[in-house]
């Protein structure tokens, strides 16, 4: 673990009011996370898994502790700085996409580029590499739904490579996909890693976790396991 | 091969506003409304017939209410009128068996002198006339028309033009020569291919001179329900006054069902003229007592142009006032139609914004965004409300005679309003759209 520490989350809890009851998702997390990680963090469904993927993509802020992003603490941030931070040193992909589905492949791949206000031509320029690399070159003006799951989950990737981010959040890439397609994309995670990426991966697949290099366990709001992960 | 790892300290990249954002942020609206087609379609319609109906009904109010205008002040607003008309129960003995042998009323030339007197200091000018009904003849040719014998000043007095030749002289008046000046429309049908100026017209007998043309009126005449009521100030002749009383001599005998009537009149009408509007109405309240001091018969009528402007005006200023209620009410419900969409679409679109904020849009991006396609829409159904708008006063105007008229400003004022209609009516749903949080909107389904 030579690389330094571009993410750490210090004593974080989450707690949420559901009607009458408490939920007390997170009690007291601590993870690091170093330059290129290639981190999955598992458990059974209860966990705190997506709380702390939110905390993590800072869709959330954690109700107590710290989580620091490069060198600032974003957990106090503001709404509109919190966004900030999503665009420009985050990269989303999600089990379902997400892509926008009236904007085209490239579009789609720019969009974090067009709310960090970069000019057209630029984030255009972008969108065609990105698209090139995940393979959909020549699918760079159609729409997602012309598009395979594999090939959108693709396009999710390249949008989450476009703005350049300090870490890229996977949340079940592969749990829309058949086994040919997701070998597809965890083989794309692997290039990935070895480009340096940091990716931190949610996820309840075993196959998964054991493609990765470290392995984040939690139970009950509570990190249980945090090890490297033995191939 | 391995590309440089991101510099973790990174400076945010500047995301500030510019004009190629937001036109971006336009095209992009522009994609997302086509991308809903018919739905967008619909949504506009509300608008469309907002715009339009405002458009189209201020076009006839303006019509309307310029003909009536235009129509009055051709009598002239600085004129009094006064008219001889047919007591009642003169009207009702002529049906009756006893027939006197000829009934005398109306304005005579002695109330004339009376109120040039009286009124001598306040009165411009006082043009009397006498209107006769009768054929006018040329060659196989008959029109039936007013004979309006008359002095020099009516034209001026009356505003209305000889367009062609001249009008009568004083000399001419004086010598009760037989010379007349047609109005355009008869002149045409009497001379569809002659020049009139020279020939002669008979009327009972008597042959006229040509000797001009008036100009073309284009209205039909409110102001003479007497003699003339399905004749136009253009289905008129005119001659010298002296002239018509010489041929026409006072007592005119008329054909009817139950066979002759003859009455005398002296005057049928009298244009009193004074030199500008300001007095006009008093005048005629002034004008209409002295006549009905020298009148025990209701056989008179005073008609003051400038208070009939003055009426059809403040009517049609109520006119407007109820067209404008309404359009604001059509307009109010193509808002909130729009409203109604965008509230739907941004429940619809909840994962779409959901995605946005993750990817880093501001809670002013999306606004922005839902803003845009609200003011899109409206602006373009402000548009095709303008267009269909000027099209149907234009369509009633080419299938009806009604005139209408569309002021520069309608369109500009219409499609403005259709624009702050989309302004008002977005900012809600586009703020419930940026309320939303980013988890709770990635979850929806």
């Amino acid at each position: 673990m030579a690389n330094e520490i571009i993410a750490e989350i210090k004593d974080v809890y989450k707690t949420y009011q559901m009607g009458e009851v408490t939920v007390e998702a997170l009690r007291g997390v601590d993870i690091n996370f170093h330059q290129g990680d290639y981190i999955s963090i598992m458990g059974p469904s209860g966990c705190g898994k997506s709380t702390l993927m939110n905390v993590l993509g800072c869709l959330d802020r954690p109700s107590k502790g710290q989580y620091i992003l490069g060198k600032d603490d974003v957990s106090k941030l503001e709404d509109d700085a919190l966004s900030q931070i999503r665009g420009a040193r985050l990269g989303f992909i999600f089990q379902s996409y997400n892509l926008i589905q009236q904007l085209t492949v490239a579009e789609n791949i720019e969009l974090p580029l067009y709310y960090q206000g970069y000019p057209e031509s630029t984030s255009r320029e972008k969108a065609i590499e990105l698209a090139n690399r995940v393979g959909l070159g020549d699918r760079i003006h159609h729409k997602p739904f012309e598009l395979s799951g594999g090939q959108q989950q693709r396009v999710a990737i390249a949008r989450a490579l476009s703005n350049d981010p300090l870490i890229i959040l996977a949340d079940e890439p592969t749990g829309n996909l058949d086994s040919k397609s997701g070998a597809e994309i965890l083989n794309l995670f692997d290039e990935l890693h070895q480009q340096g990426k940091t990716l931190i991966m949610v996820t309840h697949s075993d196959e998964l976790a054991e493609r990765s290099k470290r392995c984040v366990r939690l139970r009950d709001g509570k990190v249980e396991s945090d090890e490297l992960v033995t191939a | 091969m391995n590309s440089s790892p991101p510099d973790p300290f990174k400076a945010l990249p500047n995301s500030g506003f510019t004009l190629s954002r937001l036109k971006r942020t336009v095209r992009l609206g522009v994609k997302s409304i086509y991308s809903h087609g018919l739905r967008s379609l619909l949504t506009v319609m509300g608008m469309v017939f907002g715009v339009s109906s405002v458009i189209a009904m201020l076009a006839v109010g303006e019509g309307a209410s310029f003909e009536a205008q235009e129509q009055l002040r051709q009598l002239g607003s600085n004129n009094i009128i006064i008219k001889s008309i047919k007591p009642a129960e003169i009207e009702q003995s002529s049906r009756s068996s006893y027939r006197p042998a000829a009934v005398e009323y109306g304005i005579t030339y002695q109330d004339i002198k009376e109120i040039e007197l009286t009124l001598e200091k306040e009165i411009k000018l006082i043009v009397p006339a006498r209107i006769i009904r009768e054929n006018v003849w040329y060659q196989s040719r008959k029109v039936n028309c007013d004979i309006v014998g008359t002095v020099v000043t009516y034209p001026q007095v009356r505003n209305f033009k000889v367009a062609v030749g001249r009008f009568f002289s004083q000399s001419e008046i004086y010598n009760r020569d037989n010379v007349c000046v047609l109005g355009y429309e008869m002149s045409k049908l009497l001379f569809p291919v002659q020049n009139p100026i020279g020939n002669t017209v008979k009327v009972s007998g008597d042959y006229y001179k040509v000797i001009g043309i008036m100009e073309e009126s284009g209205y039909s005449n409110l102001g003479q329900s007497e003699a003339g009521s399905s004749n136009s100030v253009s289905n008129r002749m005119y001659i010298p006054l002296t002239a018509a009383k010489h041929r026409f001599g006072e007592t005119l005998i008329r054909q009817t069902s139950g066979g002759q009537e003859s009455e005398t009149v002296q005057l049928h009408e009298a244009t009193i003229n004074l030199p500008n509007q300001d007095a006009v109405i008093e005048m005629g309240q002034i004008v209409e007592s002295i006549l009905e001091r020298r009148h025990k018969k209701d056989d008179f009528e005073v008609e003051v142009p400038l208070a009939l402007l003055r009426q059809a005006e403040a009517s049609a200023r109520v006119f407007n006032i109820v067209l404008g209620a309404i359009a604001g009410i059509s307009l109010l419900v193509g808002g909130i139609g729009i409203m109604n969409i965008m509230l739907a679409s941004v429940t619809e679109r909840t994962r779409e914004i959901g995605i946005r904020r993750a990817l880093g849009a501001k809670r002013h991006d999306i606004i922005l965004q839902f803003l845009v396609e609200t003011i899109l829409l409206s602006a373009t159904g402000g548009l095709i409300g303008v267009a269909l708008g000027m099209f149907v006063p234009l369509s009633i105007t080419y299938f009806t005679d009604m005139m209408t008229i569309i002021r520069f400003w309608t369109p500009v004022l219409a499609f403005s309003i259709s624009g702050v209609v989309g302004v008002i009516f977005g900012i809600y749903p586009a703020m419930r759209a940026a309320e939303m949080d980013p988890v709770e909107a990635l979850r929806h389904e």
